[in-house]
């Protein structure tokens, strides 16, 4: 228990501690006059200041959900190579931030001494941002550590060398509520749930409100009724896409089920706005089973995708961009993905993306 | 510990595996372990064990920490509470060893050891505490200097890029803006009371590293208005050194504003400020002088009405301490949201709800084309102005 004194301590609302003290000296000096930057090699930064001086960067993997032995390491290299100063990316890449140039290589080299690969910078792929899974939430209709895992055991080389047209972001989502921003990456890995919530009418005149209940459904599909004399709700099925908000206003609702839950895949995302500017993705693979431990399905679809657009992207295309060039059609033929009635949309603003003219590629 | 044939097979590859980082913590750890072992059962039932979660927390926070409980915690008694406590980021993600150390050394003691850098939305998430650490654990991290981070219906932890301290294209102290919204806004990312989530996430330029445009409720991203500066001799030099300058610059440009002739010439009325030059050529080109940024708002994810990107609120604002005048909009964006939100219902969709005109009118900002990509294209238009016939009904 905490100690008399220190519940006197207990300050609330102090908010984060000032970012300056864990800037080092280069970067406090030259804060704001950064001039320009340069790619020394795939994963290593150099940023020069109008002073003329120069902090370099290592970018390293994580897989994110990190032990304190994980924190302790890199700290012990940040301490040795970079006088105790590091950060990480909105991706979940280490960064080491170096005043001596020398300190590179050595520092490289015991990163991947020790497993810990050094790249994600410019034309490859980065980390991939993604959710908590079965690791830690209840609403997984699949693990997201475990596909990023797979999928980046798969993809290694694009991550440690810049051989794409442009850069690839991936995120995994592991169910619609997609914590992580999969709905605008290049590659989306999604995890769905495919069958109707089952409605515990025991459990749920206790523990859940009807009218919020019935209200969390997007599509109306929840009405309030009477089961054995008690409140509670029935699902109209057929209006049911199986998002899952229901149960998360009302326990009671339970949604996974392991024999059709499972994976799908979309692509052509983008948040930079970067010539074409931000788009949402759209739907390439309508399911992929749940095969764990290691998504076989997943995995080849994703490097299938991945190596066409490698093959066929040019310079500087986002896979967004490349589709665009060369049509949906194409993207389907050259990648051998099946198109099927269900990429064709058919939710509320589904006829703006029907083709409303002849013009069109064969 | 016990068995776990599945995950064994996630610590083959060459991506560092997390599996790997949980067995770690399971060796020394009992909270570890019981996660180790309910993961690996999810694995072979290909379902989640975690139960909806549940309402714990600290003394004088609504928020921060978020219950997760086990539903085979009497199998794996070390999961059985496995809950999350969110702290509060430094702006920028940046770290000294001594203070990750610390946390390490709290965390340690009182829960799995396992942890997420970072979270989602930008927190250093802690993953795995019981109930009865929960007080502990946030005394030690106040001593330290660590405050929590943001749940449920109120502001999320704010987030920033790298901006200014490592980053040329930045137009504002993204750094900066993000400690001094966090700060300002203490009690409402403390103690929730919106009608749902509110994100802000603050990116220095159009490059939006911090995916603000996709994630977040309120993005400001930085642009600029005036002329983007060029270095001529280091633009000759990039096109010496094998730049295809046709291709991969000219004809990239969206507006198809830039021209080459042995020099650079950018018709800057028409540059749509998209980043692609000067990310192609950062030593020759980089943003104007006169510099700020583009508030745009309502981005989220599907969950309830579908996904949406944010949009332009206001198209230029400049950002100087003490941001009074962002500051004086977002008050008035949350009073038009108390009256007008409902329950679980985001920004966006309550923006789209009333209407981006009636909403940009209710907060006071100047409704400008730069808000829309094209004016309507339907005639259903709700007149509020009509002309009354003189003289009544005589
Ligand atoms: S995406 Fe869904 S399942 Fe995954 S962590 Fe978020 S809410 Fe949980
Ligand atoms: S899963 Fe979604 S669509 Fe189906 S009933 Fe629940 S809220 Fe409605
Ligand atoms: S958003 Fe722009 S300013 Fe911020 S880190 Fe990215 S490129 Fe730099
Ligand atoms: S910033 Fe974009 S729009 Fe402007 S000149 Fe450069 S490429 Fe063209």
């Amino acid at each position: 228990m905490a100690t008399l004194e220190e519940l006197k301590a207990r300050k609330t609302d102090i908010g984060p501690p000032p970012v300056e003290k864990f800037l080092h000296s280069i970067i406090k000096e030259n804060y704001g006059k950064w001039r320009y930057h340069e790619i020394l090699k795939s994963g290593v930064l150099a940023h020069t200041a109008e002073s003329g001086a120069v902090i370099y960067t290592v970018r390293a993997a994580s897989p994110r959900l990190i032990s304190t032995d994980f924190i302790r390491y890199i700290c012990d290299l940040a301490e040795k190579y970079c006088d105790g100063y590091l950060r990480f990316t909105s991706r979940n890449n280490v960064e080491f931030l170096l005043a001596n140039k020398d300190n590179i290589e050595p520092l490289i080299g015991e990163l991947e001494n020790n497993g810990i690969p050094v790249g994600g910078t410019g034309r490859s792929i980065s980390n991939i941002v993604h959710t908590q899974g079965w690791v830690h939430c209840h609403s997984a209709a699949t693990d997201a550590s475990g596909l990023v895992k797979v999928v980046m055991d798969e993809l290694i080389d694009h991550f440690k060398n810049e051989d794409l047209p442009a850069k690839l972001r991936i995120a995994v989502a592991c169910c619609l509520n997609m914590c992580g921003a999969v709905h605008c990456s290049d590659i989306a890995i999604l995890g769905l749930h495919r069958t109707v919530p089952k409605i515990d009418n025991e459990r749920l005149p206790k523990i859940c409100e009807i009218p919020s209940t019935v209200a969390s459904c997007p599509n109306a599909a929840i009405r309030p009724t009477f089961i054995d004399g008690k409140k509670s709700v029935k699902i109209d099925e057929d209006r049911c896409m199986y998002c899952g908000n229901c149960y998360t206003v009302c326990p009671a609702m339970p949604i996974a089920d392991p024999l059709n839950d499972g994976v799908s895949i979309w692509v052509g995302g983008k948040v930079a706005n970067t010539r074409q500017g931000p788009s949402f993705t759209k739907l390439a693979i309508p399911f992929l089973p749940n095969n764990p431990p290691r998504w076989p399905e997943v995995t080849s679809a994703i490097k299938n995708i991945v190596e066409v657009y490698a093959r066929n992207g040019k310079k500087y295309e986002r896979m967004a961009e490349w589709i665009d060039r060369i049509g949906w059609t194409k993207f389907f033929s050259l990648t051998g993905i099946q198109f099927t009635k269900y990429h064709i949309d058919d939710f509320k603003h589904a006829g703006l993306s029907y083709r409303r003219t002849t013009q069109m590629r064969s | 510990m016990s068995e776990t044939p599945l995950l064994d097979e996630l610590e083959k590859g060459q991506w560092p595996s997390f599996v790997s980082e949980i067995k770690k913590s399971a060796k020394k750890n009992k909270k570890a372990e019981g996660l180790l072992g309910q993961l690996e059962l999810s694995y072979k039932e290909k379902k989640t064990h975690w139960k909806h979660g549940g309402i714990v927390g600290v003394r004088g926070y609504g928020g921060g920490v978020i219950g997760r409980f086990s539903d085979v915690g009497e199998e794996f008694p070390g999961a059985a509470h496995f809950h999350t406590i969110r702290v509060n980021q430094t702006a920028g993600f940046f770290y000294t060893a001594e203070a990750l150390r610390k946390i390490c050394d709290i965390w340690d003691r009182h829960g799995s050891g396992l942890t997420n850098l970072h979270g989602s939305t930008g927190d250093l998430v802690l993953l795995g505490a019981d109930t009865d650490s929960l007080e502990d654990i946030f005394c030690e991290l106040s001593k330290e200097g660590w405050d929590l981070g943001g749940s449920g219906g109120g502001v999320r932890t704010p987030s920033c890029c790298v901006g200014p301290a490592r980053c040329e294209f930045s137009c504002y102290d993204t750094l900066a803006l993000n400690q001094d919204i966090t700060m300002t806004y203490q009690d409402e990312l403390h103690r929730p009371s919106f009608a749902y989530k509110w994100k802000f996430k603050f990116s220095g330029c159009p490059n939006d590293c911090v995916a603000a445009i996709a994630r977040s409720d309120f993005a400001v991203i930085g642009t600029w208005r005036d002329d983007i500066q060029i270095d001529q001799d280091a633009a000759a030099e990039y096109v010496q050194n094998g730049l295809d300058i046709q291709t991969d610059l000219l004809a990239k440009c969206p507006t198809r504003c830039i021209e080459w002739d042995g020099s650079l010439r950018i018709n800057n009325p028409d540059c749509t400020k998209c980043m692609h030059c000067i990310n192609v050529m950062p030593k020759a080109l980089r943003p104007g002088k006169d510099k700020g940024a583009c508030i745009l708002m309502g981005a989220k994810a599907p969950i309830v009405q579908g996904a949406l990107l944010a949009s332009v609120i206001v198209p230029f604002i400049r950002l100087q301490p003490p941001y009074d005048e962002i500051k004086g909009i977002i008050k008035k964006i949350w009073e038009f949201w108390d009256e007008n939100g409902v329950a679980r219902e985001r920004i966006g969709e309550c923006i789209q709800r009333v209407g981006l005109g009636n909403f940009l009118e209710a907060i006071g900002v100047e409704i400008s084309p730069q808000v829309v990509t094209q004016p309507r294209d339907n005639p259903y238009i709700f007149y509020e102005e009509y002309y009354e016939e003189e003289g009544g009904e005589g």
